[in-house]
């Protein structure tokens, strides 16, 4: 971060932001001014550059045909890359987590490379499309109160070495593996399946992200009482038989 | 066209009578219109009934992501200029809802066919439209429904070759793919605010450019067809350049952009623009949207708005702060059970009203506003929410479930 304004890049919402997934950026927008940060928001198309100088780059989920069109554009442009060499944070969802990966499937049946950022690889899943509420215990290293979301997808998303998943599902399929894992994270790259928007219902996540960026330990405390009282109807929700 | 000699098998003659049967026990037992029911029992002794039923009709097919139930209204309405209309009027809009309630009607000249986005190719195979009125697409219901542009494709494979007249809007790009592989298309310039799926060129995956009205792709071409039909301002431009005022009970910019298809379409049947317009002001609340009711001392406007498409149209025509709002969601099987969309409606645009939320889903609702930075409280039903407003005027907007929960509570 420089002249003491965060620069938060939303990427693409021509092709991923069918899920409300300009709820993610809304939320670290909202949380970082809270804070008293002056904040940049930056909407990037993709027939634009990806700026390298961004603090948190926010990337979100969509259909299967503009998910190859983001990637083939994000790997033409190579932005991306460069922003996460300089320290950048990046946030991703459903689709997005699978560009960040190093490939997918795409909309035409083929394997389709990723950016590598994330040591992921998805593949379509044999069964039916994962529909319905997530609960999920949150890596312990990072110190965050269960996960819950929304999930819609088809994919099942293979971490490698060197990803860690970013939480162990309760409830739900997550990354759709058989081994109950959700999501990938390395130092400051993230991915999940979980929209809901996910930052709307899990706001300690998006306040991690403002401390990775900022490089601080922690933040001034927020009113969060409605998303406490959501998250507990939510949790609650997905605990009952459906 | 309408037939002077019985179109109908016995087997057909049957099966409307059996579906007429079911459908009044089920109404006896309680349990609605019973159209839908008595429709598919009709549908199961005679696969073809639909088809039939169709065949000495004038049929026009109405299909939409918003507005369909409102625009089958307007044209039904329209057309009665011309003779008898059957219509689903109440939105029953699946293939036994239709069937129901063309079977209920023997003596109707026109049918006019609200269908389900989903259902249009199959409805159109089988019913041999003369008109076909497309109006809009967008994000409804993702976690059942089809994605956005596979619908938009879905039509486009169904229409292909259609003999119908095609009447679409020119103003959404993923409604002129639809209809561009018709032969007989009439565009109607209707607007349309909601712009975030149609981004990405249908044709081809370029990124759209939107100057102004305008819309093309910067790669393939693909661009907005020259309009002959126009919605323009408080009137429709008919493809002579003549400007037609429009009056509606019905409020705001998409029920005017209704009117400019309807006109549109009551001119493929040879009903002039300005008898259609005159015609359709006799509709007033649809399935009682846009009623005005009286609600301990308050007057509620009932607003339905089901996806963002909807929110945003339903935002610009309401009256100003400070007359206050309710917002009522739920996220029950008919709405979709994912309420993400609300992240795609502006709630910036409400600052200055007094705001209650209630519904199933007013936790996900006050998170909303909170990041939107609107002041707001958080109801635990429609009587407590009233109660904080002061006499006047009040503006409940809610999606599909908890519109019909609100009708339930006021005796609408």
């Amino acid at each position: 971060m420089s002249d003491n304004q965060l620069r938060v890049v939303w990427i693409y919402p021509d092709l991923l932001s069918t899920y409300g997934d300009q709820g993610n950026v809304l939320v670290v927008e909202r949380r970082a001014r809270q804070r008293g940060l002056d904040v940049a928001r930056l909407d990037v198309r993709s027939d634009q550059a990806i700026p390298t100088s961004g603090d948190i780059y926010l990337i979100g989920g969509g259909e299967d045909r503009p998910q190859r069109l983001a990637a083939e554009r994000l790997r033409r442009d190579g932005g991306l890359h460069r922003a996460v060499e300089n320290g950048a944070i990046v946030f991703s969802v459903c689709a997005g987590y699978q560009i960040l990966g190093h490939e997918f499937i795409n909309d035409l049946g083929q394997r389709e490379p990723g950016l590598g950022l994330l040591d992921v690889v998805s593949v379509r899943g044999e069964g039916d499309r994962c529909v319905g509420d997530v609960l999920a215990d949150i890596d312990p290293r990072l110190g965050l109160p269960p996960l819950t979301g929304f999930e819609n997808h088809q994919g099942v998303t293979h971490l490698g070495p060197t990803a860690r998943p970013l939480a162990k599902v309760k409830l739900g399929n997550g990354n759709g593996t058989g081994d109950g894992t959700e999501g990938a994270y390395n130092d400051t790259v993230f991915g999940t399946y979980m929209h809901g928007p996910v930052l709307a219902r899990n706001p300690l996540i998006a306040d991690l992200l403002l401390k990775l960026a900022l490089d601080v330990n922690a933040l001034p405390p927020t009113d969060d009482r409605w998303y406490e009282a959501l998250r507990n109807e939510r949790i609650a929700a997905a605990q009952q038989p459906a | 066209m309408a037939g002077n000699s019985d179109p109908l098998t016995p087997r057909a003659k049957l099966a409307v009578t059996a579906g007429k049967a079911v459908a009044a026990a089920s109404r006896a037992a309680g349990r609605g219109s019973g159209s839908v029911i008595g429709g598919r029992v009709a549908l199961k002794l005679d696969p073809d009934l639909l088809a039939r039923l169709a065949q000495n009709l004038d049929v026009t097919l109405v299909s939409a992501t918003n507005g369909k139930t409102t625009t089958t209204r307007l044209i039904a309405e329209a057309l009665r200029a011309a003779g008898p209309v059957v219509s689903n009027a109440l939105g029953a809009n699946m293939p036994a809802g239709i069937t129901s309630a063309l079977a209920g009607s023997s003596d109707a000249r026109f049918g006019v066919i609200e269908v389900d986005e989903k259902y249009l190719a199959g409805v159109a195979r089988d019913t041999d439209p003369k008109c076909i009125a497309l109006l809009n697409l967008s994000r409804d219901q993702l976690d059942r429904a089809a994605e956005t542009r596979m619908l938009a494709e879905n039509w486009r494979e169904g229409l292909a070759g259609s003999k119908a007249v095609i009447v679409a809007n020119a103003d959404d790009p993923l409604v002129v793919w639809a209809a561009s592989s018709s032969p007989n298309v009439i565009w109607v310039a209707a607007g349309q605010m909601w712009k975030d799926d149609a981004w990405s060129c249908p044709s081809c995956g370029g990124v759209m450019q939107r100057p102004g009205d305008d819309w093309f792709c910067g790669e393939c071409g693909f661009r907005r067809p020259t309009p002959s039909w126009a919605l323009s301002g408080d009137h429709v431009l008919d493809p002579h350049g003549s400007a037609w005022p429009i009056h509606l009970q019905l409020p705001g910019r998409a029920n005017k952009a209704n009117a400019a298809s309807s006109a549109a379409v009551a001119a493929v049947f040879g009903v002039p623009p300005q008898v259609a317009l005159e015609r359709m002001y006799q509709v007033q609340a649809v399935a009682g949207r846009y009623d005005v009711v009286q609600f301990q001392q308050r007057d509620l406007r009932l607003l339905l708005a089901k996806n963002p498409a909807g929110w945003l149209e339903t935002f610009s025509l309401i009256d100003p702060p400070p007359t206050p709002v309710i917002l009522s969601v739920n996220a029950r099987g008919a709405d979709g059970t994912d309420t993400s969309w609300l992240w795609d409606v502006d709630y910036t645009r409400l600052t200055g009203h007094p705001i209650c939320v209630i519904g199933d889903r007013k936790l996900d609702l006050a998170v909303r506003l909170e990041v939107a930075n609107q002041h707001f409280q958080v109801c635990d039903d429609l009587d407590q929410a009233v109660q904080l407003c002061p006499p006047g005027r009040i503006e409940v907007i809610a999606n599909y479930t908890a519109f019909q929960d609100l009708r339930r509570r006021v005796g609408n």
